[in-house]
């Protein structure tokens, strides 16, 4: 077994500097590394790239890291929830670029399986396929879409292993199982670690090797954006 | 009478079938759910990686690790299955969901639709519309037919920024269903005490009307 587990989270985000491309699992605000954002944002660690499908609200998640101004350019799909990342936007001090949901998670899931780019239909015919190379299959136009290149990914998963072994729960998997393996490297924090031989093989979601480094975080706020519910009865 | 949403709703509801898997978008759309015709079985996708969505959850009941796509809480149902954003969307791409119901700010004759972005606001951004447009077979919009100004949202040419092109093939308004045909807007149905002239007016497109045009059957 090779041993990924690093004991904290400033062990486990050794290397990140200012200027790097990140990219962040979660959706919303369900199953972002909360720990290790709430680091960077300790570290102030700036001019940063971020890929990740949303940029937080304004006192959570990514937010958090727009509020200290630490972020250059955003990649996303969906950045509507986010007062100050609005004023920023519009002041021009942060680049944004939209991607489609689906062609953004593709283009994680490329740069982890060795794929440098590929077409999709998402997006032809729009803004979105400015300057893109248009092939036809099928008689049906699609846009080439190239595989991300990052610094580090850092993901957040329900329980991992000391190898590495990843197993997420309900929506919280969202982009993180894509992005694991698609930086140089790749940090899981978990809400359980525990030892090699502990999770069934059966159920890992995220083989190890997509992995370099784990630890367990110190505590999950797992804020909800939206509570909706039903009355009893 | 116009319908309200949930008229609208009503009435796209009656365009499930048994053992569609569904894909809702935000707003008038995910009052559907609430109205599946008896006697037949579909399950819902949300594309943030859910299948067998359920109803939102009792209160107390809430787990922040399930939403939905507008970040909702949401609860599964049985046969329910969780996946990540590559698959879902290898499930939309890949033709496996059988009916998209989206809004729209516009909506062209050819089947053009815009919904994610006007100049000059502030944009939030496509999240999956563009994805979901660009592959569904079946795409239902539902909407209002005409904007807070009073234009007609139902146009010959769209105005703003594409979301995807020619992708609609049925669009629901309070006041009429609209086939998107090879020759345009082919008027189905006319919302109860609605006319076929009222209709018309309210639209900027031409449409196409052949013999009597039928009511509206909600509920």
């Amino acid at each position: 077994m090779i041993n990924k587990k690093v004991n904290s989270v400033q062990q486990a985000l050794e290397g990140i500097e200012d200027s790097m491309t990140i990219m962040l699992g979660g959706f919303g605000l369900c199953g972002i590394p909360e720990n290790s954002i709430a680091e960077l944002v300790r570290q102030n660690i700036k001019n940063l790239t971020c890929i990740s499908n949303n940029a937080g609200v304004d006192d959570f998640g990514l937010g958090l890291l727009l509020h200290k101004k630490q972020i250059k350019k955003m990649i996303s799909s969906y950045v509507g929830e986010n007062a100050e990342f609005e004023r920023q936007m519009l002041s021009g001090e942060l680049e944004v670029e939209l991607t489609p949901q689906g062609t953004l998670a593709e283009k994680c899931r490329a740069a982890q399986a060795g794929i440098p780019a590929f077409y999709t239909p998402a997006g032809y015919g729009t803004e979105v396929a400015e300057g893109k190379e248009v092939k036809i299959f099928d008689g049906k136009p699609h846009i080439l879409e190239h595989a991300y290149e990052a610094d580090f990914a850092i993901v957040k998963a329900w329980k991992g292993d000391e190898a590495g072994n990843l197993i997420f729960k309900g929506t919280a998997r969202n982009f993180n199982p894509c992005m694991c393996g698609a930086a140089k490297i790749t940090i899981a924090e978990v809400e359980e670690l525990v030892p090699a031989g502990e999770l069934d093989p059966n159920q890992i979601h995220i083989p190890g090797i997509f992995v370099q480094r784990i630890f367990q975080g110190e505590k999950y706020e797992k804020r909800i954006e939206q509570r909706t519910v039903r009355k009893r009865g | 009478m116009a319908l309200d949403k949930i008229g609208i709703a009503k009435r796209i509801a009656k365009e499930l079938k048994d053992g569609y898997f569904v894909n809702l978008g935000i707003g008038i759309p995910t009052l559907v759910a609430n109205y599946i015709p008896e006697g037949i079985s579909v399950e819902f996708q949300s594309e943030n990686g859910v299948l067998g969505m359920g109803p939102f959850p009792y209160e107390g009941e809430e787990d922040a690790d399930l939403i939905n796509a507008g970040k909702q809480t949401i609860t599964t149902l049985k046969g329910a299955s969780f996946f990540d954003s590559a698959m879902s969307f290898g499930m939309i791409r890949g033709k496996h969901v059988d009916l998209t119901i989206l809004g729209a700010m516009e909506v062209a004759e050819n089947g053009d639709i815009a919904n994610w972005k006007i100049p000059g606001k502030m944009v939030k951004g496509m999240g999956g519309a563009m994805d979901l447009v660009a592959s569904a077979e079946n795409i239902i919009v539902a909407m209002m037919h005409v904007n807070k100004a009073g234009e007609s949202k139902i146009l010959k040419k769209c105005t703003l920024p594409l979301t995807g092109v020619k992708c609609v093939k049925k669009v629901v308004t309070e006041l009429a269903v609209l086939e998107v045909t090879d020759k345009g807007f082919k008027l189905l149905e006319r919302a109860p005490g609605v006319s076929v002239e009222d209709i018309i007016k309210a639209t900027e497109a031409d449409l196409i009307v052949e013999g009597e045009i039928p009511e509206m059957q909600i509920d």
